[in-house]
């Protein structure tokens, strides 16, 4: 009878475990919903901005910001690590963590120093385990409602230590969000801007005139604009870290209630043997006494 | 010969305009300009204030945005603000509110602080706002 107890308070327990990840789950694909139609919003701009950029970064010809030059001699990097608050999202942070440690110990190997500024508890907790130079940490940004004035004041700092000379590069390392069931980490350098690659086709097309009457002059609109897409930049790397942290915790969420409906099966099965057996041999127990009885 | 051209107003939030006009008419860095269409290709940063364009029926539009750049094309024009509102979407309590509030911050504070500029782009915002919400047409 002991045994029969037993199974049934575990199986009372897994059943509220399924409710709490069955919770989670819908709560995750809700904020999933807010989150994707965030940044597909954001994506008309970010795209028009690129195509301005590119034409203009065309015609002001190399070396025309500092924004844009690479350094020579790279000794500090600094990276800019995108992961989540909390945890229940599978690999999530786990995938972003090891490509930022990987990406560190190349560096370290060159005898480059790194630092860091984190988007997110996980990051800048496993950044503080492991000792590594935090300059900067935001909580409760990733996953949440955020504007895009977060992107600009810490793109802002970045850009002002890059010009002081304090940052030779700074990376962003963020989740891209493929899928619903693929979220790919992704290294990205943003200061020096890598050459703005130009869309051929636009430049074959006659309507499409790269060459504008510009207010001010292009080197001028330039230095307003690059630092712009420092900010663009990052905004969207918070953007798809956020949605991607949603999708993530929403297959983790969907993966342990499957487990619990698994783990449920197996134990009530267990729970219906053990009472069967308990029944067959108190039935066992009945009929010997009454045999019992009639012999005597 | 299409006489209309197409105007987009974006933010980072969202596409705020996305049709077509007659004229547009935005408030560039060096002074306002009109756009019309086959417009030579052109680009400016914008300070803060009023967009204006006739849309297709002729009816005229007013639109809030906060600095941002605008590049004009010879069948459109597209504004990426910062910030950008319909007049009819204007919230003027908020506004007002924030026009307080950087009166305040304005008062016995120093040009060179770094809050003062802040403050006055607030305060230039806020009263472009409240301006546009109370104009009639």
């Amino acid at each position: 009878m002991a045994k029969l107890k037993e199974v049934k308070l575990k199986i009372g327990a897994v059943k509220k475990t399924k409710q709490i990840t069955k919770a989670m789950n819908m709560v995750a694909a809700s904020r999933l919903r807010g989150a994707q139609s965030k940044m597909e919003a954001f994506r008309p701009y970010s795209t028009k901005f690129a195509e301005v950029l590119g034409s203009l970064a065309q015609r002001a010809g190399e070396n025309a910001n500092p924004l844009i030059v690479p350094r020579d001699n790279v000794k500090n990097i600094h990276l800019v690590l995108c992961t989540s608050d909390r945890g229940l999202c599978g690999g999530f942070n786990a995938n972003l963590v090891s490509k930022a440690e990987s990406f560190f110990n190349e560096k370290n190997k060159e005898g480059i120093s790194v630092s860091f500024t984190n988007f997110g508890k996980k990051g800048r907790d496993w950044c503080f385990n492991k000792k590594l130079q935090i300059a900067n940490s935001h909580v409760g940004v990733v996953g949440a409602k955020f504007g895009f004035n977060v992107a600009m004041s810490s793109g802002k700092q970045l850009i002002e230590s890059f010009i002081s000379g304090g940052y030779d590069e700074v990376y962003v390392l963020y989740s891209e969000f493929v899928s619903m069931a693929r979220q790919v980490p992704i290294l990205k350098k943003i200061i020096p801007i890598p050459p703005i690659e130009v869309d051929k086709s636009k430049l074959e097309d006659k309507t499409y005139m790269p060459e504008h009457i510009c207010e001010p002059s292009a080197g001028e609109l330039l230095s307003e604009l690059l630092p712009r897409s420092i900010y663009v930049q990052l905004h969207r790397a918070l953007l798809e870290t956020s949605t991607s942290e949603h999708a993530a915790r929403m297959a983790a969420m969907d993966n342990a209630t499957k487990a619990c409906n698994d783990m449920i099966n197996s134990l009530t099965l267990a729970y219906n043997k053990a009472r069967q057996s308990a029944i067959t041999a108190e039935l066992m127990d009945i009929v010997g006494g009454a045999e019992a009885l009639v012999r005597g | 010969m299409p006489t209309n051209i197409k105007v987009e107003i974006v933010t980072p939030e969202k596409t705020v305009v996305s049709e077509e006009a007659q004229i547009v008419m935005s408030p560039g860095i060096l002074g306002e300009f009109g756009v019309l269409c086959s417009h030579t290709p052109f680009l400016t940063t914008l300070k803060t204030g009023t967009v204006r364009y006739i849309d297709a029926n002729g009816k005229e539009r007013i639109v809030f945005i906060s600095s941002g750049f605008a590049e004009a094309l010879p069948d459109r024009v597209t504004i990426l603000a910062e910030s950008a509102e319909r007049r009819r979407d204007i919230d003027v309590k908020r506004a007002k509110a924030a026009l307080e509030r950087a009166e305040k911050r304005l008062s016995g504070k120093e040009e060179s602080d770094i809050d003062f500029t802040r403050a006055k782009a607030a305060l230039d915002r806020a009263l472009h706002r409240i301006k546009i919400a109370s104009s009639v047409t």
